[in-house]
Parts: C-alpha cells; structure tokens; sequence
C-alpha cells in the first residue's frame, strides 16, 4: 500500500493516545501550530483499557480553553482508526488539512509585538 | 387556656369555640397605599384577622410590619408575618417591639422562602434563628417578660403566637413531629400549607389528634381556590412543598375555560364544609392569592358569615 | 478540604492585561487535590494565557512556581528572591495564599486567579460538595453526625422546612435536603426522640460573625515541641 498523505502534517509517535496531555496539545498550539489532531485507537479498543477516551477527553477541554481565547475549536480534534486502516489513515489527514485551510493560519503569532 | 394571652380577636373567636376564618393579604410592590386599603374592604367584616405576608416568595414589597398596621388603622386585626431570612435576633426583637407597640396582637413565624426564589437572588439571607426558636422567643419575651439575653422587657409584647405547618413536604412520617415541635415551642395556632390533598390531610389530622395536638393548639386548615387548571399546574409544578393531585387538576380541566374559577371555588367550598366537621382542625385560613374582591361571596357560599364578634 | 474554582480565562487576562512578565504561583496543599492550583494546572494557565497573548500580538513571559504551601510564612519566603522579578503574580491558591504573599511582599501585586468556594470533599472524581461551614462549634453528632449549618440553605436547627420534597432542598433539585437524610437516619435508627423538643439558639460569635478568628496554640507558640 503506497498511500500519500499531506506533507503539512508532523507526526508525533506515543505509545498510547492515554500518554498525550493537555499541555502537550496546548503548547503545539501556543508554539502557532496551525491544527492539532489526536489519532486513537478505535473506542473499545484500546490496549490500555481507556487511553484512547481519556484523550478524548482531554480534546474536548482543550477545545473549551481555545473556544473561551476566541480560537476555532475545530483547530483541535480527536479522530479513532485501528492501525490496520492505512487508507482511513490518510483520509483522515486530507480532512483535518482541508478543514485547517479552511480556518486559514492560526491567529496565534508566535512573532514578538515590540 | 383560661385567660387571653394576646387578646387578639383571633385568640378571642378560637377560645370561644367558634371555628375560625382567617385571610391573607399580600402588602404591595411598592408604596401604593390606596390599592392595599382596596383590598383590605374586601377582607373587613368577612375574616377574624389577615396574615399580612413578609416578602412573600422572596419578593420585595412593602414591609409585613408597615402593611399589618395601615390594616388596624382600616379596622381589620392583621396576623404579622415575620421570616427568619431577612432579620437577626436584634432586628426580630425589635420589630415584635414595634409591632406590639402599634397594636398589632398576632404573629405567625416562619423561616421564609430562600431568596433564590425571588427577586433579588444575590441576597446574603440570615436565618440567625429558626422559625422554631422564633416561636419559643416570642412566648419567652411574652410569658417571661425577658429578651433572649435574660434582660428584662420594659412593658413586654404580648401575641398570639401563630406557626406554619406544610403536611405535604417531606419526610412526611416526621411531619406531624415538627407540628409537635412548634407546639412544645409554643405555638397558640398553626396555619396549614394550602390544602388539595384531602385523603393525605385526613391522614394527617388523625395522627395530629391521635397524639392530642389539636387540645393544645388550635389548627387552621390553608385553602387556596384555584383559579384556573393553569395555576393548579403551575403550583404543583414550581411552588415548594405543594402537594396538588391529577385528580383536582382534571377537575378543573372538565369545564369550560371561563367556569373554572367557579369550579375552583366550588372545591374550596367542599374543602371548607368537610373541615368543618374534621375532628382537630379549628378553623380555616383562606388564602384568595391576588383575588381578594371574591372573598366575600366565598366567605358567604362558605357559611362563615356573620363573623362573631366579641 | 478547601475547594476552589479556577476563575475564566478572560478574568485573568483582564487583571494582567497591562503587564509583560508575570509569575503564575501554584500551592501544593488544598487546591492542588482539588485539580485547580497545582502544578498541571498551573502549566495549564500559563499556555493558556501566553497563546491568548500570542493571538492578541502582545507578548508576555510567564513563570510558574508551585509553592509547598502558600498559607505557611516559611514556604512563602521560599520565593523571596524571584518575587521581585515580574510586574505581577496570579496565585492559584486559595484566598488564603495571595493575602500570605501580600503581607510578606508589600511591593508586589498579588491576583487570586480561583474563586475559593468551601470547605468538603470530592463525593466522585470531579465532583465537590460542601460538608463545613467552619462556625466554631462543632455539634454534628446532635445530627446523626450531619452538619445543618452548612448543608441546610436556611441553616435551619429544627429543620426540615416545609420546603423539603422527595429527599431534595427547594432551592434546587439537585441540593440534596439534608434534614431529610437527617430524620430518615434517626428514624431508622428507632432515636427519633432525639428530634423532640426545641434544639436551642447557636451562639455565632464563634463564627466569622464574631469578628475574623485566631487560633491560638501557647505550647507550639513557644516554640516546636
């Protein structure tokens, strides 16, 4: 399977989506991350019971905090795939790109106001 | 019971044996003087003494106090309202000064409505004392003459010391308890909660007269007519500790729109008729909510009329 | 425990809306059991506010510390030497924590950045509920050991008023009537004589009606024993 996926995206490898954190999110955001997505396990199927819901979780709080800062939500998300679904892979990866094109660049400028 | 604690005519009508009837009058959102003297026409002649309610729900209106003798100077005998929400024992003590100084004879103490129902919500309330300990301090201040402090009272203020009792509120095995309570507190007379659930009152005056309360105290049955079934199922609904059955309701929702007032007085007549006869229950509190001008006619269609007068 | 609430984020942005270095202290006591004033949530706020900076275009640096304990003089000296580094500091302790600093760093701004709410416990994970009013009279064994005080909203002692319906307070269906579980405990328990009679008047000079409190300890004010 030779499938190809927008090369704006940075992929970040954890053991489990249960090891990503709040601060994990928000700093990819505040370091002017365009968008941020959590790719889990499907619900049901984590190997560590619930790591893939907690991150859910942790999704929908980061939402709320970029939500109340004025900041599109949809910026952040939370998707669920099995590791055996490559294509759903890079499916994922053309939305959450066209969908960040859309919101356009993020109003977090990481450039100093003097 | 052998001589008047008060002297109210209330006390007199009920010492006497007659079976009492009370009104009540909510004092105005303001100081419209001339609008509550219209009401209080309504309520003369008709009622033994009117409850002038205490920032009823919550709600600010003019003060129980100020509206209780605007009402002795229209020849009415108010029952003075006072909650424990809005005043400390100083301010309580004082008031029940002030009230007996101007004339006023009787009071019923309740704890009030917790602001958040009315209108100004973000009220810090006070409950200093409970509606219990109001009871008990107004017969300390009257029976023993003394403040809360032990201080002796300079001419002290005689009432005739009124308490409320909701046997529809829960938990409602301990209900006829707390009735106890007030008594033993000392409570003269009680004033039921509106009454629509006549089978669970039965229930309830049985037990009350199965441990003699009604020899200790006299019990007055609250009715409210309904107006319509909008406000039945409004009450029953949002209003705390009102306990309206399906069956007054559909009642009401038999008629035509425009009967259903009449329909509502007709039950609070049939109320009245059977409180009559019920072993313990010495009268009736009539509470006419804004409907003051059909007193009359419910105080004659009741057969309360003439009032005694002593 | 004391149990705090974070306050929102543009309350916070709004208090420091001026200044370009400022210090987020967190505290290690109540409100870091509490999830709102520890060292994840003081990591929390400082992203937080240095995107809504970022995105305003008016940069701000931030530190954070988290304190051992902002209500104990010695822990609050601990920051001596930094405290004079930034043009305000937001504490997410309770409101005990910035007065503490206050008083021990005149010079220095002080903003509470929680809303310090009550005195209880976590019922489930997450959820906080009242149990002390902290009236300095303890009389909670004359309840079935439940305190009316704090969990009746009239803070009736003869209760339960007429408001009580199906286990729940009238204020809201959610608040639990306190008396209820009070009379339905002593009933099963056969002790309802315990509810006879008139529980007299509390005397609320113990309270914060008496003026603020002091607790005064002569052995330990002499020194450690």
């Amino acid at each position: 399977m030779r499938l190809s996926y927008p090369a704006d995206i940075k992929v970040i490898q954890v053991p489990c989506t249960g090891r990503v954190d709040i601060l994990h999110l928000l700093n990819a955001i505040e370091d002017g991350a365009d968008g941020v997505y959590v790719a889990g396990c499907l619900e049901g199927e984590c190997h560590y019971i619930e790591g893939n819901l907690k991150a859910r979780r942790k999704v929908e709080y980061v939402k709320k905090t970029l939500t109340e800062l004025g900041i599109e939500p949809e910026r952040v998300e939370m998707y669920n795939l099995s590791s055996a679904q490559g294509a759903r892979f890079a499916e994922i990866a053309s939305e959450m790109v066209g969908k960040i094109r859309e919101l356009g660049p993020t109003p977090v400028k990481s450039t100093h106001a003097a | 019971m052998s001589e008047l604690k008060s002297g109210s005519n209330l006390e007199k009508v009920l010492k006497a044996g007659h079976f009492a009837f009370t009104g009540e009058c909510g004092p105005p959102k303001g100081a419209n003087v001339t609008h509550l003297k219209e009401k209080f026409q309504y309520l003369k002649g008709n009622v033994d003494a009117v409850n002038m309610t205490d920032n009823q729900t919550a709600v600010v209106r003019m003060s129980s106090l100020a509206g209780s003798v605007l009402m002795i100077e229209e020849g009415l005998e108010p029952n003075f309202q006072m909650v424990c929400r809005d005043r400390n024992r100083l301010a309580i003590m004082s008031d029940i000064l002030g009230a007996y100084a101007l004339g006023i004879r009787n009071m019923l103490c309740l704890s009030g409505d917790h602001q958040t129902f009315g209108n100004h919500p973000e009220a810090k309330n006070v409950h200093d004392i409970d509606s219990m300990q109001l009871i008990a301090l107004v017969k300390k201040m009257r029976d023993e003459g003394k403040f809360m402090n032990d201080e002796d009272i300079d001419v002290p203020p005689k009432m005739f010391i009124g308490a409320a009792c909701n046997p529809f509120a829960d938990p409602y095995e301990y209900r006829v308890y707390r009735l106890a309570n007030k008594i033993t507190a000392g409570a003269d007379f009680i004033q039921t909660q509106c009454i629509f659930n006549m089978e669970k009152f039965r229930d309830f005056m049985k037990k009350a007269v199965d441990m003699g309360l009604h020899e200790k105290c006299y019990i007055l049955a609250g009715v409210t007519p309904m107006k319509n079934a909008g406000m039945a199922n409004f009450m029953s609904r949002f209003v705390p500790g009102m306990d309206i059955p399906d069956s007054l309701i559909k009642r009401l929702k038999s008629v035509d729109k425009k009967d259903q007032a009449e329909e509502g007085i007709r039950f609070a007549l049939e109320q009245v008729e059977e409180f009559k006869e019920m072993e313990g229950v010495a009268g009736v509190h009539m509470m006419a909510i804004e409907w003051e001008h059909r007193v009359p006619e419910i105080a004659e269609r009741a057969k309360v009329l003439p009032r005694p007068v002593l | 425990m004391i149990v705090a609430d974070r306050k929102s984020l543009e309350e916070i942005l709004t208090m420091v809306k001026d200044n370009k270095k400022i210090l987020i202290a967190g505290c290690k006591g109540c409100v870091t059991v509490c999830n709102v004033g520890g060292l994840k949530e003081v990591e929390i706020l400082a992203s937080s506010m240095k995107i809504a900076r970022k995105k305003q275009g008016t940069h701000i640096d931030i530190d954070i510390n988290v304190l051992e304990r902002q209500c104990d003089n010695e822990y609050v000296a601990g920051v001596s030497d930094i405290i004079g580094n930034y043009d305000a500091v937001i504490s997410l302790a309770c409101g005990v924590g910035p007065q503490f600093l206050s008083e021990m760093y005149p010079d220095q701004t002080f903003y509470p950045g929680v809303n310090t709410t009550f005195f209880g416990g976590a019922t489930q994970h997450g959820v906080w509920e009242e149990r002390c009013a902290g009236c300095g009279t303890c009389a909670i064994n004359n309840f079935g050991g439940l305190c009316p005080i704090a969990r009746c909203a009239k803070s009736l002692m003869n209760g339960p008023c007429g408001g009580s319906s199906n286990g729940a307070c009238e204020i809201n269906k959610d608040t639990v009537c306190i008396w209820d579980v009070i009379v339905r405990k002593k009933m099963d328990a056969g002790k309802l004589e315990d509810l006879i009679g008139v529980r007299g008047i509390k005397n609320w000079r113990t309270a914060r009606d008496g003026g603020p409190r002091r607790s005064i300890r002569e052995e330990l004010v002499q020194g450690n024993i």
